[in-house]
């Protein structure tokens, strides 16, 4: 058995007494395309956070094709990482957040360029190049001097897309990438996430769009008050669910 | 614009009583022009004989002097200040608020005169062990405390304190996600401080500190209580000597606007620049008078 991209074992978090995750245990296998559904709240969006270590994980293990999260094992004692440890270990994991979150005073070329050339020490020529091929791949050419508030949403986010894959990452995580979009300007987004997922790339894609889960999905996580509470096909999950509380969810956004 | 319409002709509002009061306005304003060209009592030859004067001249040059250099040591300590006080670190925090509290809470005038009398504390500076060990180096208090650098220390120590606050609330007004974004593309802490919050915090930074510099410009005339010589020094004594007290401040007050006057267009400038990507109308700009005659700080 090859170690899987993502392993999470009884992952748990709190903030304060308000317990968000309660012991999650999930496998993403190399080239998966996972979505994650779920109520707000229901901790899909933390769980995410935690695979790249913006939240820290309270108690269980979380492994990134095969590396733990966020810390180091010493024995049975757990050695949290230093800064500059944790920020190279998301190098290779990108992440694409439902407000985008681009840089607004760069053009849309220097935000995918950024990171590149100052985290990886990239040639500034070779990192525009492969910024502008990028940029084609997400239908987006012609925009390369524009700032991000001279773009709509979609196009935004599909620079944000461009923006983590500049970092030639393994794992690509999306928090709710559409759930901030005008509808029309869905399709656009999603069609760039599907070239990805045809590509190979390995996702986890926290998402409302139940479409793109059935068709583009290879697993479906139903996750609510903290818990996965069904994980499948995704077709065998939406079309026939198990469990009461899957069904009650999938009543209501269905 | 849809086809087959003719141009619509649009009334735009009028505004009357702007040009009634307009008018009135100038009417006040060139009868308080007048009065005060042909009062003789404003010594207006004797304002211009002492425009250039050498010694108004050397004290300008040393009020631009201290200015600058207070504005330095304010700026860049203010945002080493503001820095340590958002860093996770309780030591560096704790300190940087010690530091603000101690400086923004006693009058500037006194920090001047301790830091200009400073040898009476410690007759002389030195590095070595503490507690009484052996020194390695070590220097006349006296001879490092000039007039002119107890007003370096005095103005540019006190300016980082507020300048402090400024850069604080300029980072902090950057969006979180701004972080995040960057720190999931795997930037250090320091990198997305350069690269990406500073420059988005600038935009909130640079009309207060346009203020700052323009306040410093005439608080550097505090120093004349550790008789430091700058433009109100120079003025002050000349009309020490020939009682024309009213045209001499006049001529510093020239200097002063004039002065005020360009840095209000340098901040113009800077705020332009850092302006890149905020507006959709980016190029937005006012007038020329406009600008100087309206703080920087209400510009959207």
């Amino acid at each position: 058995m090859t170690e899987p991209m993502v392993r999470a074992e009884g992952v748990c978090k709190s903030y304060g007494r308000l317990e968000v995750l309660r012991g999650i245990d999930l496998e993403v296998a190399h080239g998966e395309v996972m979505c994650v559904i779920g109520p707000s709240g229901s901790g899909k969006s933390t769980f995410l956070r935690c695979i790249n270590h913006l939240e820290k994980v309270d108690a269980g293990r979380l492994y990134v094709d095969g590396d733990l999260v966020g810390y180091r094992q010493r024995g049975d004692r757990l050695h949290e990482l230093r800064e500059d440890e944790v920020a190279h270990k998301r190098r290779s994991i990108g992440m694409v957040f439902q407000r985008f979150n681009l840089f607004p005073h760069m053009t849309a070329l220097e935000n995918i360029t950024e990171a590149p050339v100052g985290v990886l020490g990239r040639p500034k020529a070779s990192a525009r190049a492969h910024a502008l091929d990028l940029l084609d791949q997400v239908g987006l050419g012609d925009k390369a001097a524009a700032y991000p508030n001279q773009l709509s949403g979609g196009q935004q986010q599909r620079v944000a897309i461009a923006r983590a894959l500049a970092m030639e990452p393994k794992l690509m995580l999306f928090d709710e990438p559409t759930s901030a979009l005008d509808p029309e300007l869905v399709g656009d987004v999603l069609e760039v996430m599907r070239k990805l997922a045809e590509q190979g790339m390995t996702m986890v894609v926290v998402t409302h769009e139940m479409g793109f889960a059935r068709e583009v999905g290879d697993s479906l996580v139903f996750m609510d008050e903290g818990v996965v509470v069904e994980h499948g096909n995704p077709r065998d999950v939406l079309g026939n669910p198990q469990e009461e509380r899957t069904q009650a969810f999938l009543s209501k956004v269905l | 614009m849809t086809q087959g319409h003719a141009p619509q002709k649009v009334v735009p509002v009028r505004h009357p009583w702007r040009w009634v009061t307009g008018a009135i306005l100038a009417v006040l304003i060139a009868q308080a022009a007048t009065s005060v060209v042909t009062n003789d009592n404003f010594g207006w030859p004797v304002v211009w004989d002492y425009l250039f004067d050498p010694r108004v001249l050397q004290g300008l040059q040393n009020t631009l002097i201290l200015t600058v250099l207070s504005m330095v040591i304010g700026v860049v300590g203010g945002i080493l200040l503001a820095v340590m006080r958002l860093s996770g670190n309780p030591i560096a925090a704790g300190l940087a608020s010690a530091y603000i509290w101690l400086f923004r809470g006693t009058p500037l005038i006194t920090q001047l005169i301790f830091w200009f009398y400073i040898a009476a504390l410690y007759p002389r500076i030195g590095l070595g062990v503490p507690f009484g060990g052996p020194e390695f180096v070590s220097w006349d208090t006296n001879t490092l405390i000039t007039q002119f650098s107890a007003a370096l220390l005095g103005l540019g120590l006190n300016e980082a304190a507020y300048m402090a606050e400024i850069v604080r609330s300029g980072i902090q007004s950057v969006d979180e996600g701004q972080t995040e974004a960057a720190s999931a593309l795997g930037m250090t802490r320091g990198r997305i401080l350069r690269r990406i919050v500073l420059p988005q915090a600038m935009r909130v930074i640079i009309p207060p500190t346009g203020n700052q510099t323009i306040s410093m410009l005439k608080t550097t005339s505090l120093v004349i209580v550790i008789g430091y010589y700058e433009l109100m020094v120079a003025a002050g004594q000349i009309y020490a000597r020939n009682f024309q007290t009213i045209p001499l401040l006049i001529t510093a007050a020239l200097w002063y606007l004039a002065l005020t006057s360009v840095l209000t267009l340098v901040q113009t400038q800077i705020e332009r620049r850092y302006s890149r990507g905020m507006s959709r109308s980016s190029k937005a700009s006012r007038g020329l008078v406009n600008r100087l005659l309206t703080s920087g700080s209400d510009q959207v």
